[in-house]
């Protein structure tokens, strides 16, 4: 599996570290409720196909990317800066 | 159901063996059970056999998409073990290790409960004393096990390399009770047995949906059509998450791969299984002469039956170090499954907020050693209503309410 990191082009998933699904950057404020923090700590949505997660290239320009790959094939769908795609979702 | 025996070897030989029956039987679906239970592996198969033997409820589908086993039943490492740290864990894994042991005369087929000893070594100060006080902890709860120094290791199992150089071996937690079983034969066993009470366990039959009336279950759709029931109980490792998007409800689970490997066979090396959680790998000698490995799960969620390179690679790198006769030995299999992550790394055994839908899963790298409790303790769930002493500490809500059974620290990796 290789993903290609905006940053540094092509690289080997070694070079890599899972931060779990790209969700944890919607962290519930101060003020939610119960159920929403038990959402966020606790459930997942754990899918069979494509999805969206975060991966930090520690190897490499260390930045965090947000990246969309399929779990039953390794594709990788797509890659963005994880800052950016947060400043483009807000 | 005809018996297994010597005596029926003998019948079967003077006939050159034309008398066996089919082990299991392969009907058509019904159109509604008392109770369906999806996935035909290890646990589904045994909650099933409790179902019927413990309960008395024989009306039961066992549905499966692909062929009986061939999950992560037919995929691990046979270990067989109940050296927990925290209660409620060491309690159904202790009765499992204890139901395991008359399993074979239970099911009248020979699983090949081998109780040759586990031993779990200690390679950093930290981990002698999370060692010694799991032994103590052991102790109390009534499990057999005790802390040895590596001069008992050596002797124990004398291809093990004591001095490092970079982990040495402290000692070890040895659990001489514990050992290994024939993977598929408890499938099998299971299989054989409830198909003898008269139970369906319906194969290639992958379910497609949940049908549910309000917050009742009524049924499942199936590629074989729509299926009835009022309990419904959902037992498919890593495949739990899919099922309960199904249901319309959401697990504390991650699916990630889990994979092993054999070495071609040897000559008879080493009569114990070792597991070394520091460098994070285990290894035992099958009765065929391969030396059966195992390691660590990916570090990302994943479905894909075949586990990363980079993984394998860690496990026989650590691996070599504690055991250097294995270096120069070429691998015959490798394969992978998909295991069931929970964040305590506890498994789940528990009602769901659908009424009549049960579910047991998250038992991520270590159900196989599980099964005739899980099962057990599953069945009694089914069969009330209400879960058990056994499965009370593993329902869902533990993770809401804070009281996690944490095995991921008192078990280190490898569990």
């Amino acid at each position: 599996m290789r993903i290609t990191c905006p940053l540094c082009g092509d690289r080997d998933l070694r070079e890599f570290t899972y931060g779990g699904a790209a969700v944890y950057m919607d962290r519930p404020g101060a003020d939610a409720d119960l159920d929403a923090l038990d959402a966020y700590l606790h459930l997942r949505d754990n899918p069979a196909g494509p999805t969206e997660e975060l991966w930090s290239h520690d190897m490499g320009c260390r930045a965090w990317l947000k990246v969309r790959r399929d779990t039953v094939t390794h594709e990788i769908l797509g890659t963005a800066l994880a800052a950016e795609a947060k400043r483009g979702a807000g | 159901m005809k018996r297994y025996s010597a005596f029926a070897i003998a019948r079967e030989a003077l006939r050159h063996h034309t008398g066996w029956d089919r082990a299991w039987g392969s009907p058509e679906p019904k159109k509604s059970y008392d109770v369906i239970i999806v996935g035909a592996g290890g646990h589904g198969l045994a909650t099933a056999y409790y179902l019927g033997r413990n309960h008395g409820i024989t009306n039961v589908a066992v549905l499966e998409k692909g062929w009986l086993g061939g999950g992560n039943t037919g995929r691990n490492t046979t270990i067989i073990r109940s050296n927990y740290l925290r209660d409620p864990s060491a309690a159904i894994y202790e009765k499992s290790r204890s139901l395991y042991e008359t399993l074979s005369q239970d099911l009248n087929y020979n699983i090949m409960f081998s109780p040759r000893g586990v031993l779990m070594l200690g390679q950093t100060q930290h981990e002698v004393r999370a060692y010694k006080r799991t032994a103590h902890a052991n102790a109390l709860q009534g499990i057999e096990t005790s802390w040895v120094g590596p001069e008992r290791v050596k002797e124990l199992c004398p291809i093990i390399n004591i001095d490092g150089p970079r982990y040495p071996v402290l000692g070890g937690l040895w659990q001489a009770r514990a050992g290994t079983a024939r993977h598929d034969a408890v499938a099998w066993g299971y299989a054989r047995a409830c198909s003898d009470m008269g139970m369906d366990i319906i194969q290639k039959c992958e379910v497609t949906g949940i049908r549910r009336e309000g917050d009742k279950v009524t049924g499942v759709d199936t590629n074989r059509g729509t299926i009835g029931t009022k309990k419904l109980c959902i037992v498919v490792a890593g495949h739990s998450g899919v099922l309960a998007d199904m249901a319309g409800f959401r697990l504390p689970v991650e699916s990630v791969a889990l994979q092993a490997l054999v070495s071609e066979p040897i000559k008879p090396a080493m009569d114990i299984v070792v597991m070394a959680n520091t460098v994070h790998g285990y290894m035992s000698q099958s009765d065929k002469g391969e030396m059966v490995i195992g390691g660590g799960a990916d570090g990302f969620n994943n479905y894909t039956q075949r586990g990363s390179f980079q993984h394998i690679e860690e496990t026989i790198r650590a691996l070599v170090e504690t055991f250097p006769i294995i270096s120069r030995l070429k691998m015959l299999r490798q394969w992978g499954g998909i295991v069931d992550m929970t964040g305590d790394r506890s498994p789940i055994i528990s009602r769901t907020p659908v009424e009549g839908i049960f579910i047991n899963c998250g038992w991520g790298t270590g159900g196989f050693k599980a099964i005739p409790g899980s099962g057990w303790a599953t069945a009694e769930m089914v069969a009330r209503g209400a879960p058990g002493d056994l499965a009370a500490p593993f329902s869902l809500d533990r993770f809401r309410e804070g009281r996690m059974i944490d095995e991921s620290v008192a078990a280190a990796v490898a569990h």
